[in-house]
C-alpha cells in the first residue's frame, strides 16, 4: 500500500475563543491529490494553514494536537523548517512585485540568503517554469516583473516559485477561484503532473474540480472532518447525510 | 581520447541541463537544507524580534524620560518661585526676580493673533482644494506651494521678516500715529501665520475630500447652490476635522521658536497691545538658557519648556483624537 | 421667485471668487519670500564665500565653509542615528498592530511628534550639554529626535498599506521574520519609506532652535564632533541680528543656500517617490 507522508492526530485550531478546527484526524498517502471540501466557513482554510503553520502567524491564533510529516510532529519543529518541506500556494496570485520573474521562481533560495552558483540557478529556474507549464511562455522575458503576467501566469509562477523549493507536499487554498476558465484547466492538468513527485492538498468548492483532479476527497463541516474517502466513492454514495446535502444540494 | 571525453561531458551537460531530474535538484536542496540547520537564521530572527520590542520600549522611555527630565529640572524653581512664578509680571534675572506672565501673555497673543489670520486662508485652500478644483493644474500648483511653505525654514521666515516685514510695518505703524518700532508681536503674528497655514489647510482638505459624495447629491438635487452646499453640508459635516486642523496649526504657534525671536523685539514686559514688543516663552528660552547660569534662572526657564511640553502634548492630542474619531466615523 | 434664485447664484459665484482669491493669495508670500531670498543672497555667493570661514567685521572675504562642513556632518550624523531606528521602530509598529507595548509605543511617536523643537533643544542640553559641554554630537542627538516620528509614521503607514498575502507569501517559502521583513516587505514599501527618511531630512536641515545650546556654533573650521560646530541655519540666525553689513550679505547668501537645499530636498523626494514606487 502507499505510504502515509502527512498525519493529523486530534488536531484543533483556534482564533481566540472560536473553536474553528474541531478534532481533525487524516491519514494523506504520498503522492496523492486530495481534495479539501466543506461550506464556507467551516475551517478548510485554517486546516491547510494548520498544516505547514502559517495558522499561529494570525495574532491570536493557536492550535492543539499533532500534524505529521513522515513521522515528525511538525508541531515541534521550527516553523522554518515545516514550510521549507511544506510549499503553499494562494487563493490569489501573489507573486512578489519588487522581483523579476526569475527572481521570482528562486525566491526561496534568494531570499533566503541561500547562495547557488549561476548555472544552478538556471537550472531550477528552467525546471520549476517547465513543470508549470509556464517556461514556454516566459522564457524570452525573464526579467520583467512577476506582475506584468496575466493573473492565470501569476498563478502558476507562484506554483513554482513553490515548487523551486523541493517541497514533499503543496497546499494549494482554492487555487483556481480567481482565474478565468482556461487558466483554471491549465493548472488542473498541472496537478496530475505534479502528483508523481509531490503530495497535493487543494483546497475547493468546485465539487467537477475535486471529481477531476483529486484521488481522495475530505468534507469539513462546522469545522469536523464528516467524511474522508476515495473521491469516487464520496461523489457516488456518501455515507454521511451532510455530505450528501452539500453534494446534491451543489449538483442539482 | 581527449576528444572523446571532452564530447561525452559536453553531453552529459547538455543532458543535464535539459532532463535534469527532479531527484538531482532534490540532492541540492537536501544539502541547503542541512546547512541551514544550523540554526543561525533561527537565532537572527529572534535577534530581530527583540530589537523590534526594545525599539518600541525606546520610543516609550524616551518621551518619558523627556517628560521626566523636564520635571525634574524644573524642581528648582518650583521650589523657590512657587506656582505664583506663571503669574508673576517682572522678569529681571540680575535681581533674581522671575515672573512668567509676560512670556505667557506673548505666546498666547501671538499665537491666537496669527491663527486668526491665518484661518480664512487655510479654510479657504482647504474648500479651494477640496471642493471646487481638487484636479488640474492650478490644483498641483496649489498643493505643492502650501506643501513648501511648511518647508521653508523658520530661521528663513524670521530673517525675511527682519528685512521686510519690519520696516513695512513700521512705515505702517507711522502712518497710523503710534509708536513705530516694527517690532512686535503683530509683526510676529504676520510671519507665524503664514507659516501655520499649511497645518491647518492640508487637513482640512483631507477632510473635505472625505464628505460623501451623496451627501452632497442629495442637496444638490433639492436645488442648493454651491455656497449653500458648503455652507450647510459640508462645513458641519467637517466641523471636527477643520477644528483639528486649527488645533494643529496652533501647536505649530506655540512652538514656533526662531521666526519669532527675530521680529518680536524680546522685551520681557507685558504687552500693552498687538503691536507692543514682547517675548514668548520659546524665545526667552532661546536667548537666555545658553546662558543662564544661574540654578534658580536656569531652572524657571526649563519650567517655561515644560509648560510648553505640555500644552503642545495636550493640544495635539485633542487634535489627532479629534481626526482618528473623524476618520473612524 | 426668481430674483431670489438669482440671488442665491450670485451669492454661490461670490463666495467661490472669494475662496480662490483668498487661496491662491498663499502663493504671494511663498514668492515674495523665495524671490528675496534669492536675489539678495544669489549675488554674494562666490567661491571665498563657499571655501572660507568667518572673518572679523571689517575684513572682507568671510565665508561660511565651517557652517556647512557643520551642517553636513550633523545632519549626517543625525540620520545615522534616526534611520535605522525609525524605520525598525515604524516596522514594530506595522508588525503589531494591537499589543499594548505598541499602543504606548504609538502614543510617545505621537506626543514626540507635537513636541516644539526648542523643548527638544533644551532636553538636548540638559541630557548631554550639562554634563559634557556644547558639542556637535548633542546637536545631532537633539535634531535625531526630531527626525524619528516624521520616519516612524511614514514608515508605518506605508507597510500598513502593503498587502498581507505578500508576507505570506514570503513566510510559506520558509523565510525566517527578519528576512520577509527586510528582503520582502521593506524593499516593497520603499518608496514611501524613502520619502519620509528624505522629508525628515529636509525638515532638520532647516532646523535652529535645538542647535542653539547644543551644537551651539564656532567661528572656525571644525570636523570636531566632541567640540562645538557651527551650522548653516544657526549661522544665518547669529549674522541676521548683528548690526554689520558684511555679516548680513553673508545671512543672505547662507539663506539662499540652504533655502535651495531644503527646496530641492523636498523636490526630490515627489520624484523618488513616484520613481522607485513598486506596483503592486
Ligand atoms: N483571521 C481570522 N481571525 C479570526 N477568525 C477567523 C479568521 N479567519 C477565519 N476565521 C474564522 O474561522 C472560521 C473558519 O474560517 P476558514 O477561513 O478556515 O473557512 P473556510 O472553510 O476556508 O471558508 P471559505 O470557504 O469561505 O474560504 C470562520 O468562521 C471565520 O469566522
Ligand atoms: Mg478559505
Amino acid at each position: 500500500m502507499e505510504s502515509t507522508i502527512v498525519k493529523s492526530v486530534d488536531y484543533n485550531a483556534y482564533f481566540g475563543d472560536n473553536h474553528v478546527v474541531k478534532n481533525v484526524n487524516i491519514e494523506i498517502p504520498r503522492n496523492n491529490v486530495i481534495a479539501v471540501m466543506g461550506p464556507s466557513g467551516c475551517g478548510k482554510t485554517t486546516f491547510l494553514r494548520g498544516i505547514n503553520r502559517m495558522h499561529e502567524l494570525i495574532p491570536g491564533a493557536t492550535a492543539k494536537g499533532k500534524i505529521m510529516l513522515n513521522n515528525e510532529d511538525v508541531m515541534e519543529m521550527h516553523p522554518i523548517f515545516v514550510r521549507l518541506k511544506i510549499g503553499m500556494v494562494f487563493q490569489r496570485p501573489n507573486p512578489f512585485p519588487n522581483l523579476s520573474i526569475y527572481d521570482n521562481v528562486i525566491a526561496g533560495y534568494k531570499l533566503n540568503g541561500i547562495k547557488l552558483p549561476k548555472a544552478e540557478k538556471d537550472k531550477i529556474v528552467e525546471h520549476s517554469l517547465t513543470r508549470v507549464a509556464l517556461w514556454k511562455e516566459v522564457k524570452d522575458s525573464l526579467t520583467k516583473k512577476g506582475s506584468f503576467l496575466s493573473g492565470g501566469q501569476q498563478q502558476r509562477l507562484c506554483i513554482a516559485r513553490a515548487v523551486a523549493m523541493e517541497p514533499e507536499v503543496l497546499l494549494f487554498d482554492e487555487p483556481t477561484s480567481a482565474l478565468d476558465p482556461i487558466s483554471t484547466s491549465t493548472v488542473e492538468e498541472l496537478f496530475h503532473e505534479l502528483k508523481k513527485n509531490y503530495t497535493l492538498i487543494i483546497v475547493t468548492h468546485n465539487m467537477q474540480q475535486a471529481a477531476r483532479v483529486s484521488d481522495r476527497t475530505a468534507f469539513f463541516y462546522m469545522g469536523e472532518l464528516v467524511e474522508y474517502d476515495n473521491t469516487k466513492q464520496m461523489f457516488t454514495n456518501p455515507t454521511d447525510i451532510r455530505t450528501q446535502n452539500y453534494i446534491t444540494g451543489r449538483f442539482s | 581520447m581527449e576528444t572523446s571525453v571532452e564530447n561525452e561531458l559536453i553531453t552529459r551537460n547538455d543532458i543535464s541541463l535539459r532532463v535534469i531530474t527532479s531527484e538531482k535538484i532534490r540532492d541540492i536542496v537536501k544539502g541547503i537544507k542541512r546547512v541551514k540547520r544550523s540554526h543561525r537564521q533561527i537565532r537572527a530572527e529572534n535577534v530581530f524580534r527583540r530589537t523590534l520590542v526594545i525599539i518600541g520600549l525606546a520610543m516609550v522611555v524616551l518621551v518619558v524620560g523627556i517628560m521626566l527630565t523636564l520635571i525634574v529640572q524644573s524642581i528648582p524653581s518650583l521650589k523657590a518661585l512657587g506656582i505664583g512664578y506663571l503669574w508673576g509680571q517682572t522678569w529681571d534675572p540680575v535681581r533674581d526676580v522671575y515672573g512668567a506672565l509676560p512670556f505667557l501673555a506673548g505666546t498666547l497673543l501671538t499665537s491666537f493673533l496669527a491663527l486668526a489670520l491665518s484661518i480664512p486662508f487655510s479654510f479657504a485652500v482647504a474648500i479651494f482644494l477640496g471642493e471646487y478644483y481638487p484636479k488640474g493644474w492650478l490644483a498641483n500648483l496649489l498643493k505643492n506651494t502650501v506643501e513648501l511653505i511648511a518647508a521653508v525654514p523658520s530661521v528663513i521666515y524670521g530673517f525675511w521678516g527682519l528685512a521686510v516685514l519690519v520696516p513695512i510695518v513700521r512705515s505702517m505703524e507711522a502712518s497710523i500715529g503710534i509708536p513705530s518700532i516694527g517690532y512686535g508681536i503683530f509683526t510676529s503674528s504676520l510671519i507665524l501665520a503664514v507659516m501655520v497655514i499649511p497645518y491647518a489647510a492640508s487637513l482640512g482638505r483631507s477632510m473635505i475630500q472625505m464628505v460623501p459624495s451623496n451627501l452632497k447629491e442629495a442637496a444638490y438635487s433639492l436645488g442648493a447652490t454651491r455656497w449653500e452646499v458648503i455652507r450647510s453640508v459640508i462645513l458641519p459635516y467637517t466641523r471636527s476635522g477643520l477644528f483639528a486642523g486649527v488645533l494643529l496649526s496652533l501647536g505649530r504657534a506655540l512652538g514656533e521658536t526662531m521666526a519669532v525671536t527675530m521680529v518680536i523685539g524680546n522685551t520681557p514686559l507685558m504687552p500693552k497691545n498687538i503691536f507692543s514688543t514682547g517675548n514668548t516663552m520659546a524665545s526667552v528660552i532661546a536667548n537666555e538658557l545658553g546662558e543662564a547660569d544661574k540654578m534658580v534662572y536656569n531652572s524657571a526657564l526649563i519650567e517655561l519648556g515644560l509648560v510648553l511640553f505640555l500644552v503642545t502634548v495636550v493640544i495635539n492630542m485633542i487634535g489627532k483624537k479629534v481626526i482618528s474619531r473623524f476618520t473612524n466615523e | 421667485m426668481s430674483n431670489h434664485v438669482k440671488y442665491r447664484i450670485g451669492k454661490s459665484t461670490g463666495f467661490q471668487a472669494l475662496t480662490i482669491v483668498l487661496a491662491t493669495s498663499c502663493v504671494i508670500p511663498l514668492v515674495a519670500i523665495l524671490m528675496y531670498i534669492i536675489k539678495a543672497g544669489i549675488t554674494k555667493i562666490n567661491w571665498n564665500f563657499l571655501t572660507n570661514v568667518e572673518k572679523p567685521v571689517g575684513e572682507i572675504g568671510g565665508g561660511i565653509a565651517h557652517a556647512l562642513m557643520g551642517s553636513i556632518l550633523v545632519i549626517f550624523f543625525a540620520s545615522l542615528i534616526a534611520i535605522p531606528i525609525g524605520i525598525l521602530c515604524g516596522i514594530f509598529l506595522s508588525e503589531n498592530k494591537k499589543s499594548r507595548l505598541a499602543y504606548w509605543s504609538r502614543l510617545s511617536v505621537d506626543i514626540l511628534q507635537g513636541v516644539p523643537s526648542i523643548v527638544i533643544g533644551i532636553v538636548a542640553y540638559i541630557w548631554l550639554v550639562k554634563p559634557f559641554g556644547y558639542s556637535a554630537w548633542s546637536g545631532s542627538i537633539a535634531l535625531s529626535i526630531m527626525m524619528l516620528p516624521i520616519i516612524i509614521r511614514s514608515t508605518e503607514e506605508t507597510l500598513k498599506m502593503l498587502p498581507d498575502t505578500l508576507r505570506e507569501a514570503a513566510f510559506a517559502l520558509g523565510m525566517p521574520f527578519h528576512r520577509v521583513i527586510l528582503k520582502v516587505i521593506v524593499p516593497c514599501g520603499i518608496s514611501g519609506i524613502l520619502s519620509g527618511v528624505m522629508l525628515s531630512v529636509a525638515r532638520i536641515a532647516g532646523e535652529t532652535a535645538p542647535l542653539l545650546f547644543t551644537a551651539f556654533g564656532y567661528q572656525f573650521f571644525s570636523t570636531n564632533m566632541n567640540k562645538p560646530m557651527e551650522t548653516l541655519p544657526h549661522l544665518i540666525f547669529k549674522y541676521a541680528i548683528t548690526p554689520y553689513k558684511d555679516w548680513q550679505d553673508l545671512a543672505w547668501g547662507a539663506s539662499c543656500i540652504l533655502l535651495i537645499w531644503v527646496l530641492l530636498l523636498n523636490i526630490l523626494t515627489k520624484l523618488i517617490t513616484r520613481r522607485w514606487k513598486v506596483q503592486l
